[in-house]
């Protein structure tokens, strides 16, 4: 078994909406380890994005710690957080969520802008990132010229520039069709096989999931049933 | 620098908007730019006046005409070096619109006591010797391509002849320029001889409006202006003697006071254009909640969003403020071939320096509620949509 690179203690987040007070996560332990490939899965709220989101570091928990690679992120200030993130944690989101003004490159250097990286560096990571996801000749295209497929993936590329630690996809193939999917989810496995990086996905789908190492299955804010994939 | 082009692309998010918002700030700083210039010029009339002039006038009003007798009173004064009756002719050339300052002189005195006022030594001759003879500035013989030897019939507007017509036909001698050419607005006139413009017109012979008088010793100006004073105190023609200064500013507040004006026209200008950019930068930074999201989201810190935010602001007004000087630029020659007597409008360097201050200020001001709302903005709720 590696090193669990993730590690939840206790974790519960609850909101209030009004007088009401909602529990969303019930208190919960989880460990993954480096490496995997991990799906969430379960019904709509659930709780998987809520807890994908304290894994990136994007919310904090109300009671419990988050550990990721070996740092307690739960404590850290807005600013430390946002530091670390920028350093850890790549994020894949369902609908790309890529800036339509910039170009696909310009959208992948995005977080390259906050290093110290010089141009040419930053220039020469791009050109990988695009590389690896297969679309070094779309470098000058905007979102708006490329397809759902292709836009998914400079999101993945945008999410790899910076060499995270993890990478957080949040239902990466719900806005695409299978063939798409499939070819996205193939990408995503071949970063978890072949470059190492640790996947926290969340996913309705069950084709979807059967690409990853491990299934987690969530319902009511409490985890149900762990499986691994054969 | 390197988020620059971030910034950049942010503000071609919507071009028609931008385009537009920029033209609304570019054409506010057109109207400082050009506003600023007239005020200047307005001022620089006084600020360049002769510290060793005084002018005398009524003691009540500058319409009230003095008798030709004081000045031989203030000639004999100790301290006078020369006096030169003067008045105003207040007459257009072919059509209303064609007005210019038009001064009735002594010409020898005041031409004495003008340094400044610069022609062929030829031409000055001829207009000591010739009685209908009258000189002209520069600038004004090529606005109405004037040259020398044309007769130049003026309409009077106050002083008719005394046989009741109003065209005064004048002699061009000579067309003079100014020592320093950034003085060309202020002595932007004609000058006609006193003794003929007195002897032909039809009432007020014997009297001028004012005198001006060249001093021996400029630091004296306050005891010889007191002197003068005294000389016509309770007399029927009181006087009221300052120096050409403080005449100057006189006059020009007669007008009204243009720093006021000006200031008021362009706060008001610019107070209605803080809601116009403000609701612009609202606007634009509700439309890119998401975007703002995924920036935190890929680990742009509050503050950072909050610089983004504020660099577009001051990204837009600095540009516009630069398009807008720039069109005051190209405008003001023609602004000045309208105004005569302001054929030295232009842009200075306290303009610009003032015009960028205001840039930086309303870009902090539009931009900073916007720029807080991004950077407040939970990137969970604006992922979601919320």
């Amino acid at each position: 078994m590696s090193e669990a690179i993730v590690s939840l203690r206790g974790v519960t987040k609850n909101y209030t909406r009004g007088k009401q007070k909602i529990e969303v996560l019930q208190p919960l332990d989880l460990s993954i380890s480096q490496g995997d490939f991990l799906a969430l899965m379960g019904p709509s709220g659930s709780g998987k994005t809520t807890l994908l989101n304290l894994i990136g570091g994007l919310d904090q928990p109300s009671s419990g710690e988050v550990n990721v690679g070996g740092q307690r992120i739960d404590q850290l200030s807005s600013r430390a957080l946002a530091q670390w993130r920028s350093h850890h944690v790549g994020f894949v989101f369902q609908f790309y969520n890529l800036l339509g003004v910039l170009s696909a490159e310009k959208n992948v250097e995005l977080p390259l802008l906050l290093t110290s990286l010089s141009k040419a560096q930053r220039a020469k990571h791009v050109a990988t990132a695009l590389e690896i996801v297969g679309l070094a000749d779309r470098a000058k295209h905007k979102p708006s010229e490329l397809s759902g497929g292709q836009a998914q993936r400079v999101a993945i590329a945008r999410a790899l520039v910076a060499d995270p630690t993890l990478l957080v996809c949040d239902e990466p193939t719900g806005d695409l069709d299978r063939k798409t999917a499939d070819e996205i989810l193939g990408l995503l496995q071949t970063l978890n096989r072949e470059h190492g990086k640790t996947i926290v996905m969340v996913t309705h789908d069950p084709k979807a999931a059967e690409y990853a190492t491990h299934q987690l299955h969530m319902d009511k804010g409490s985890l149900i049933e762990q499986s691994a994939n054969t | 620098m390197k988020y620059f082009p971030l910034i950049w692309a942010a503000l071609g998010r919507r071009k028609p908007r931008t385009i537009l918002t920029g033209l609304s700030i570019a054409i506010a700083f057109l109207l400082y730019g050009m506003l600023n210039a007239v005020n200047i010029a307005f001022n620089y009339g006084a600020e360049m006046s002769g510290v060793d002039r005084l002018v005398t006038t009524g003691r009540y009003s500058i319409t009230q005409i003095l008798p030709y007798g004081h000045a031989h009173q203030i000639r004999s004064l100790p301290g006078v070096s020369s006096v030169a009756a003067s008045d105003w002719f207040g007459g257009y050339y072919q059509d209303q619109r064609n007005f210019f300052p038009q001064f009735a002189v002594e010409q020898e005195e005041y031409l004495g006591m003008y340094p400044e006022i610069v022609l062929p030594e030829q031409e000055k001759q001829a207009f000591f010797s010739t009685r209908t003879g009258t000189i002209v500035a520069k600038t004004l013989a090529d606005r109405y391509h004037w040259k020398v030897g044309d007769k130049i019939p003026m309409q009077a507007g106050i002083w008719p002849l005394k046989g009741g017509s109003n065209v005064w036909t004048f002699d061009l001698v000579g067309i003079f320029d100014t020592a320093n050419p950034k003085d060309r607005g202020q002595y932007e006139m004609m000058l006609i001889r006193h003794d003929f413009f007195d002897e032909a017109r039809q009432f007020g012979t014997g009297t001028a409006g004012w005198y001006v008088t060249k001093l021996k010793n400029p630091s004296a100006a306050g005891t010889l202006a007191k002197l003068i004073d005294n000389t016509f105190a309770n007399s029927p023609n009181e006087t009221r003697t300052d120096t050409e200064k403080a005449f100057n500013q006189s006059f020009m507040k007669q007008l009204g006071d243009i720093g006021l004006i000006i200031s008021s026209i362009l706060g008001a200008v610019f107070f209605t254009l803080l809601f116009l950019t403000g609701n612009t930068m609202m606007q634009s930074v509700r439309e890119r909640i998401p975007e703002l999201a995924v920036l935190k989201t890929l680990g742009y810190t509050d503050f950072l969003v909050l610089a983004l935010v504020l660099g577009e602001a001051l990204l837009l007004t600095l540009i516009s403020a630069v398009l807008g000087l720039t069109m005051a630029t190209l405008v003001l020659p023609w602004l000045a071939s309208q105004l005569p007597g302001l054929s030295g409008l232009t842009i200075t360097l306290p303009t610009i320096y003032g015009a960028l201050g205001i840039a930086v200020l309303l870009s902090f001001v539009v931009g900073l509620p916007p720029a807080l709302r991004a950077m407040r903005l939970n990137i969970v709720d604006a992922l979601m949509g919320h």
